[in-house]
């Protein structure tokens, strides 16, 4: 079955000023997409349930959510990268939302005024604020952006135009200067929230908040940990879904319905049960973030018969795999623990970033995976010069790689099939 | 009987084998309704398995094929029918090349491909071979004919296809243009063939490998032996036809 809607609120719409007849195609789109990639597969846990919610709701309910706290006073911010630490939004009551950024659908609007060759994750986000043609960035306060890569820097100075954007400084090398020159920018995003909210964080509602981003960035790793059993008890995309919507819905409620997944999860591996046939090759992702809507691998991969089990990016374990310290109840402390954490992430932006290499293999024997799929946007130098040394180690570790390059349009999938399925073939031999 | 069909961007090749021996190949363009075509051409047969490759091998597969092959294993299979020693394959056909690295014993160890653009292929040749008016088979012995080169910077077809018409006006002679796009394709195909590593030798296949100019300037930018199977169109489709006969009397995996 692969009827599904994502449901329509176009008075919520208009009144946070969406172009809503544009945007309404749009959403009819999205679920048409939805049906077929996520409704149509067989095998589905049952739980899987509340996520389909999230997203027949993910531009009414969760909409109405941010409406309410934001006429309660409590700051709701937008990001696009997992160095913003949401720990001081949640601190302050507020929420911390991913902005929309993965469908080409905005990418036209992006280029009436950016030039064509950057990043489509920084142009499809510049359009939506452009074509107001999403609810979230209609909804939030103020963007935080950030300076990990010049595409993105750049554009929020235009951005700021549409919406209020500020910008953190994230260091480019690893050493002890660079690590306070973070945690400046760390204290400075915080006051900033604290102007919005009105009022100052203390340490117990910074500890309440470290303890429930952990509590999310666990039941993450136990979803993670689940994957690594063979069949794969849960696909690729659902497994993608999920990460997905963890930048988009509350943390605690979140956190609950994935452990409740994961505890069906858990009886189906103790059944052997799996989404796929346990003779499903086993492929981990690697690379760059997949923003929603961009499913582009996951249903390539996963319509050629073969599993994804691992996203080592941004939108999977690089943004869950480091937890923060809890024990600390003293505000300088707290921030220098939130500094640590965040400077742990393995970014491509910093230079040397050999330990995401690391890292790369660990995941691949972790979750025992056959082969890696490199995947990256176009025209993000960093991962696709970083690509290099981890095409490098998979020669040195006997492990079958593919690097795919690519952006949201449909045009190259014929041959992004036939590449997937040779590799798909080699892994089988 | 057991057949490999490659349904191709350009061309429907099909290859027959009888008890492991090839005994006939057949070559259609594709046309508009390449799936029919390619039934059409089948129907005086009753082969066991047919097995299908190119761009149209899953809608074949949905239709009348038994089963479907990446270009990929379907070219690695079909290289060593002809050359049991083959490491290194350049397939370059109507909207594609590619480049594939085999081990000893013939497995797929790794391969590169164009991306979504047409430059360095068929398609780029055919093109530039008609704005000279040159048939195919004039353009490559036109190209070898001169030993001028020509600039020719860009690889986009439709960048090109300005630089030839600029250069046919400042008077520089056809030949002399040949063999500049001919050698802009080249350069590209070594790019490529130079990503996976160094070999001694090179095997040439796909309807371009039919341009001798192609062969030549290769062999001369690489500095390695570039060997040409028979009927270098039709290894595609003698690989699936390979491929279907290992498969007989096996159980279907699909």
């Amino acid at each position: 079955m692969s009827d599904f809607e994502v449901k329509a609120y176009p008075e919520l719409w208009q009144a946070l000023g969406v172009d809503v007849e544009r945007f309404d195609k749009a959403r009819q789109m999205l679920g048409g997409a939805y049906g077929r990639i996520f409704k149509s597969q067989a095998n589905r846990p049952a739980k899987m349930a509340y996520f389909d919610t999230m997203i027949a709701e993910l531009f009414g309910a969760r909409i109405k959510e941010l409406v309410a706290a934001k006429e309660a006073g409590h700051p709701v911010v937008g990001t696009f990268c997992v160095y913003i630490p949401e720990e001081i939004v949640v601190a302050a009551g507020g929420i911390c939302v991913g902005l929309c950024g993965g469908s080409p659908g905005s990418i036209p609007d992006a280029e009436k005024i950016l030039p064509r060759n950057i990043c489509p994750m920084v142009k499809s986000a510049f359009g939506f604020k452009a074509g107001r043609i999403c609810p979230y960035f209609q909804a939030v306060d103020f963007v935080y952006g950030e300076t990990t890569c010049d595409a993105k820097k750049k554009t929020w100075e235009l951005l700021d135009r549409l919406v209020p954007t500020h910008v953190m400084e994230i260091p480019q090398m690893k050493r002890e200067r660079d690590r306070v020159l973070w945690l400046e920018e760390v204290k400075d995003f915080k006051a900033k929230v604290e102007e919005v909210s009105g009022s100052r964080i203390t340490p117990e509602q910074l500890a309440g908040a470290i303890v429930t981003i952990n509590d999310k960035r666990r039941v993450l790793q136990r979803l993670t940990r689940l994957r690594a059993a063979n069949p794969a008890p849960i696909s690729g995309r659902d497994a993608l879904l999920i990460e997905q919507i963890a930048f988009y819905d509350d943390p605690g409620r979140f956190a609950a319905k994935l452990n409740e997944l994961c505890d069906e999860l858990e009886e189906r591996v103790a059944r052997g049960e799996g989404a796929m046939p346990k003779s499903a090759v086993r492929v981990m992702v690697s690379g760059t973030p997949m923003a929603l809507p961009n499913w582009k691998i996951h249903t390539l991969v996963e319509n050629a018969d073969a599993v994804i089990v691992n996203e080592e990016s941004c939108i999977g374990t690089r943004y869950f795999k480091d937890l923060i310290t809890e024990s600390n109840r003293d505000m300088e402390a707290q921030l220098a623990d939130l500094t640590d954490r965040y400077m742990r992430i393995d970014c491509s932006c910093f230079t040397p970033n050999d330990e995401r290499i690391d890292q790369v293999l660990k995941e691949f024997r972790d979750s025992g995976a056959q082969g890696i799929i490199h995947y990256s946007l176009q025209f993000c130098h960093t991962y696709n010069i970083e690509e290099i040394k981890i095409r490098e180690a998979c020669e040195r570790e006997g492990i079958p790689y593919l690097a795919i390059e690519s952006d949201y349009s449909q045009d190259d999938v014929g041959q992004l099939q036939t590449r997937i399925e040779a590799f798909l073939e080699q892994v089988r031999g | 009987m057991n057949i490999g069909m490659d349904l191709g961007s350009r061309a429907l090749k099909m290859a027959v084998f009888q008890a492991g021996q090839l005994i006939e190949t057949k070559l259609i363009e594709s046309g508009f309704a390449p799936h029919q075509l390619a039934e059409a051409m089948l129907r005086p047969y009753s082969p066991r398995q047919v097995m299908a490759t190119g761009y149209g091998r899953h809608l074949a597969h949905k239709i009348f094929a038994h089963g479907v092959i990446t270009e990929i294993k379907a070219h690695a299979l079909g290289v060593r029918y002809f050359f049991p020693e083959a490491t290194t394959i350049l397939d370059v056909g109507g909207q594609d090349c590619k480049v594939i690295r085999l081990d000893r014993q013939g497995k797929v160890v790794n391969f590169q491909m164009n991306d979504k653009c047409a430059a360095g292929t068929g398609r780029f040749l055919e093109i530039m071979a008609a704005t000279l008016g040159f048939s195919l088979a004039e353009f490559g012995s036109q190209a070898l004919a001169s030993s001028h080169e020509a600039p020719i910077n860009s690889m986009c077809t439709v960048f090109a296809e300005s630089e030839v018409i600029s250069l046919k006006n400042h008077g520089v002679p056809a030949a002399d243009i040949a063999r500049a796009l001919h050698l802009a394709v080249v350069n590209r195909l070594c790019s490529m063939i130079r990503h996976l590593g160094e070999d001694s030798q090179l095997v040439f296949t796909g309807g371009v490998a039919n341009n001798p100019a192609i062969a030549v300037l290769l062999q001369e930018k690489l500095g390695v032996e570039v060997a040409i199977p028979h009927l270098p169109e039709m290894t595609g489709a003698i690989g699936a036809a390979l491929h279907a006969y290992a498969m007989d009397g096996k159980p279907r995996c699909d």
